[in-house]
């Protein structure tokens, strides 16, 4: 077998039984990055001369038996987790010469576990976008075609769009993304693959640069419901530099995908069931359905009464708080500045802004700033939150009758380049099924169960109660075992 | 005592509110580790979480908490368990993450209430409307550079307590005397050190005029001032202008001012129309700030005695008048001095303690302000040295000199009286052979005072005091005098 092919777990494996040597896997997932990366553009910075010196620091700390939970293990980092020493973009101009003098906790604690870092993946700006094509760094490509159009240039989703692509086309064996909107489980839809956005508050927002702060939430991608568990664990937990971070144990969440789902409740929220869904969409939710109940769960329609204003809610909640998050980018300290020689405060400031942030996140800072202006606070901002609180108490009220809930993860399949581009509100609907997760802060997972008519991956998504990502996995991987997915990108290492 | 500006058409009435910006006393920042001393190399004391860096989060210090609870029980206010940070928006070079931390919608202290002392010995409740954390800015420094500004970001971060009054106060002495007593309170509880010169302590000054039996009319902001005494003058001309405003058929526009010190004038800043819009809204960052009741309770019961309580001890126990008592309790190092003298000295003659203290070892105290008075004056040096006095060794010019040597000779006070011969001279055949000296030589004077010049017996008890370097009995040569001129 092609190194690249294993899955995380089995490299685990076959690092352990000493089959393969860390710098061999490494070496291996280079030379994907290497040969794909001219045409996916999946990374925006790589580090192979790093990656396989942290390799071979690897193999000795295993030949001491010093082995870490992840030692050994090749994976692409979302260019929005600072890592110390190794430029941070966050998909930005504003940001192209920033190098962090200090590492993100998430990436730090994957570190302390062993894990080897191949590069910094492409994103949308500032984690902004369903697409991948915010990026100042160009769009990343899909690794998976369409059928009857293989030249379509598909894009990956977003905003975790390169850690995505590089997972599905085997570039690594897994990544970190973040999840504002859905911008971990939108692209893992689009690209094929599994990721989880856990509980807020489960992985420490540390060192990760900030877009949406009551939303954004770390969280891995991999090409496995297993494999994500063993990354959660080491990306999870308490952290003394995030206030906002849960003093929770970690659970040890693979074991969690070998729970049985006999007896679990699973809610089916009618308001999902949106006008003008593709029949595709609908045939492969039923599909899941019928998987969990014929391993032993029971399936029970629940409301969701205030979904449909999620969407409006998100685009209000978010923006306002990165027009705030974003305003230190200035061109005072750090990163891009753009002046001219007899420029004042005010005129640095907006050249460096309207040269350093693209279009969307331009128009996200304007939304943002106008919700929170004086006289418009109430009527968006603050009914927003009210809004968003019902929201979240449509959930609490849905756990009294169900464990865990499964929806769709998108509305589609993945989208060509140039589609969905004209309207900015239709692009924000590739969130209709993933915000209301990041509203009420609860875990969403979504895994690959089947392909549209063009053989491209749908993907289903897993809602549970807070800090129970173990049923979540639970279900997930129920429904892995029953969907048997076995499709494959076109453009991967080794094909 | 009313204070009441004299306009063409009438008297008008000053009203006034402050804010005041006091630095939190604590070894670290509001939200991170960076430490606060003042002084320090431009720049020494920033960590990525001041300067605004990508991905930095803010977590709360919780001295900084407790010095706020402590403060807001020191005013006699209302503790909020549950508080909240806002941001409050705006760009400024010196501002790095964009946003100012603060409470805005709900502060961590409530209303609350304190007395001032005013000179004609009345005192007068100020109310306070709410204590509030916050974040301080950096520095720009426009003056070091011909077309450069300087960042200095030592202060950013620090954590300030801002203060606001009700507007209670009528006048620029009460003004005055409610910053006074506010910085005395939080330097009593430790929690501010009150050092305006190095910007510990701001005031911003709302002031309005109006005629009596009035509502509110329009006030103005003044900016930013940094000492009592410019507080009371900016008070004054503000007010004084706003009356000729008025008077002239203008209105006072509500607006944002500087206090030039160099002119003793107010100037515009910004007005209302060109106000910021700081859209504020709860930081993201930051969970809500709940305090428990229990340990508020711990923090009052460990608060020290505020000033209020220990002036009223001293009327109660010692039967000395308010106003000493005042004096003495003006400054906590002071009153623990002179706590410290009554515990040494046998004498328990309180009032004449309090005024031995109060004139002397204060007065020489006050000569080296920089210096403590426990260096300039060792307590239990002037205990020994009020004991010598009280039991006759040495007489008041003696005492007042011995107060002085006492800061720079550390042998115990009677050693130095008798080494440099100090001892107060009480012989009356020594006197009565002095002062038949000094009759002799002035002869004339003599002639002078018996025929009716009374008020030259001063200047011969003089004469006789010069010739015994200041260590006559003063009573023994008055009775001396008196006997030798009738």
């Amino acid at each position: 077998m092609h190194p690249t092919d294993f899955t995380l777990s089995g490299a685990l494996a076959a690092l352990n039984e000493g089959a393969i040597s860390a710098e061999e896997l490494t070496r291996a997932h280079v030379a994907a990055v290497e040969a794909l990366n001219p045409k996916l553009n999946a990374f925006i910075t790589t580090t192979s001369e790093q990656a396989l010196d942290a390799a071979r620091a690897s193999d000795a700390r295993r030949k001491r038996g010093e082995a870490g939970p992840l030692e050994g293990i090749p994976l692409a980092i979302k260019d929005l987790f600072c890592t110390e020493g190794v430029r941070t973009t966050a998909g930005s101009k504003i940001l192209g010469n920033f190098i962090p003098p200090y590492e993100s906790t998430v990436t730090a604690q994957l570190k302390r576990d062993g894990a080897v870092f191949l590069g910094k993946a492409n994103l949308d700006e500032f984690a902004m976008g369903s697409s991948n094509l915010t990026s100042a760094y160009g769009g990343v490509l899909n690794p998976w075609q369409r059928k009857d159009d293989p030249s379509a240039r598909l894009v990956p989703g977003g905003s975790s769009g390169g850690s995505a692509a590089a997972v599905a086309a085997r570039m690594a064996l897994g990544a970190t993304g973040t999840d504002t909107g859905g911008s971990i489980r939108q692209p893992a839809a689009f690209c094929g693959i599994t990721g989880i956005k856990p509980t807020y508050g489960r992985c420490s927002r540390f060192g990760i640069v900030a877009f949406a702060s009551s939303l954004d939430q770390a969280g891995p991608f991999a090409r496995t419901v297993e494999d994500c568990a063993i990354l959660l664990r080491s990306m999870a937990g308490h952290d003394p530099k995030d206030s906002t971070s849960a003093a929770q144990p970690v659970p040890d969440f693979a074991a969690a995908c070998a729970r049985s789902v006999k007896g679990m409740r699973i809610g089916v929220p009618r308001e999902y069931r949106l006008d003008g869904m593709p029949a595709e969409i609908e045939k492969l939710w039923r599909q899941g359905l019928d998987w969990l109940r014929d391993a032993g769960a029971e399936i029970v329609d629940i409301s969701l009464r205030h979904t449909k204003y999620a969407l409006p809610t998100y685009y209000i909640v978010a923006p306002a708080e990165a027009s705030s998050n974003l305003a230190r980018y200035d061109g005072v300290r750090f990163g891009l500045r753009v002046a001219e020689k007899d420029s004042d405060l005010r005129d640095l400031y907006e050249r460096t802004r309207a040269e350093g942030f693209g279009a969307e996140v331009r128009r996200r800072i304007m939304i943002g700033t106008y919700v929170l202006s004086a006289g418009y606070y109430d009527a968006y901002y603050l009914k927003a939150q009210k809004i968003r609180a019902l929201i979240a108490r449509d959930f609490d009220e849905a756990w009294q009758k169900v464990d865990a809930i499964v929806t769709p993860a998108t509305p589609s399949a993945a989208f060509a380049e140039g589609e969905n581009t004209d309207d900015p509100v239709k692009m924000y609907l590739n969130d209709v099924f993933t915000v209301t997760a990041n509203l009420a802060g609860l875990p969403g997972l979504a895994l690959p169960t089947g392909l549209d008519h063009q053989g491209l991956p749908l993907g289903l998504q897993v809602i549970g109660r807070a800090f129970d990502e173990e049923t979540v996995f639970a279900v997930g991987a129920a429904l892995e075992r029953a969907a048997d997915f076995k499709a494959m990108p076109a453009m991967r290492a080794g094909a | 005592m009313t204070y009441i500006i004299e306009g063409e058409s009438g008297p008008w009435e000053v009203v006034i509110g402050l804010e005041v910006h006091a630095q939190v006393t604590s070894n670290a920042k509001l939200f991170s580790g960076a430490a606060t001393a003042f002084g320090a190399e431009p720049n020494a004391q920033v960590s990525f979480i001041d300067a605004g860096f990508p991905g930095m989060l803010p977590v709360i210090n919780h001295e900084c908490v407790a010095q706020a609870v402590r403060t807001g029980l020191g005013l006699n206010a209302k503790v909020n368990l549950w508080s909240r940070f806002d941001r409050k928006n705006y760009f400024y070079a010196d501002l790095p993450q964009g946003y100012q931390i603060s409470q805005y919608a709900h502060p961590i202290i409530g209303e609350g209430a304190i007395d001032i002392e005013l000179s004609d010995g009345s005192t007068k409740t100020i109310g306070i409307t709410r204590l509030h954390l916050e974040q301080d800015a950096g520095k720009s420094q426009h003056d070091q550079h011909a077309t450069k500004s300087f960042i200095d970001l030592n202060r950013s971060g620090v954590a300030l307590m801002e203060i606001v009054s009700e507007p209670d106060m009528r006048s620029p002495e009460e003004a005055g005397a409610y910053l006074t007593k506010l910085r005395q309170i939080m330097r009593y509880l430790g929690t501010c050190d009150g050092n305006m010169d190095e910007g510990s302590m701001r005031a911003d000054v709302n002031v309005s005029v109006r005629k009596a039996g009035e509502g509110f009319r329009t006030r103005c902001e003044v900016k930013n001032v940094n000492s009592i005494r410019f507080v009371m003058q900016a008070v004054e001309t503000e007010a004084r202008r706003q009356v000729e405003v008025w008077e002239s058929g203008g209105t006072v526009d509500q607006e944002t001012r500087l206090f030039d010190t160099g002119r003793g004038i107010t100037r515009s800043m910004r007005s209302k129309e060109d106000a910021h819009d700081y859209r504020y809204f709860p930081d993201p960052d930051l969970p809500p700030l709940v305090i428990d009741a229990a340990w508020v309770e711990g923090l009052k019961a460990a608060l020290p005695e505020l000033p209020d309580a220990r002036r009223a001890r001293y009327v109660r126990d010692y039967g000395i008048t308010p106003y000493d008592a005042h004096v003495l309790t003006l400054d906590q190092e002071r009153s623990e001095h002179f706590e410290e003298v009554l515990k040494h000295t046998k004498s328990v003659d309180f009032k004449k303690i309090t005024n031995l203290v109060i004139g002397e070892v204060f007065a020489v105290s006050n000569t080296a302000p920089t210096t403590s008075i426990f260096m300039t004056a060792p307590p239990v040096s002037v205990a020994s040295s009020i004991d010598l006095l009280e039991e006759g060794v040495i007489n008041g010019p003696v005492f007042k000199d011995l107060i002085i040597r006492i800061g720079i000779d550390p042998r115990p006070p009677i050693e130095i009286v008798e080494a440099e011969g100090l001892r107060q001279v009480t012989d009356t055949g020594a006197i009565e052979a002095v002062i038949d000296q000094v009759l002799a030589a002035n002869a004339d004077k003599v002639t002078e005072y018996r025929s009716g010049k009374d008020k030259l017996f001063g200047f011969f008890v003089g004469q006789t005091m010069k010739a015994m370097q200041g260590k006559g009995n003063p009573a023994l040569v008055n009775d001396v005098l008196k006997q030798k001129l009738s």
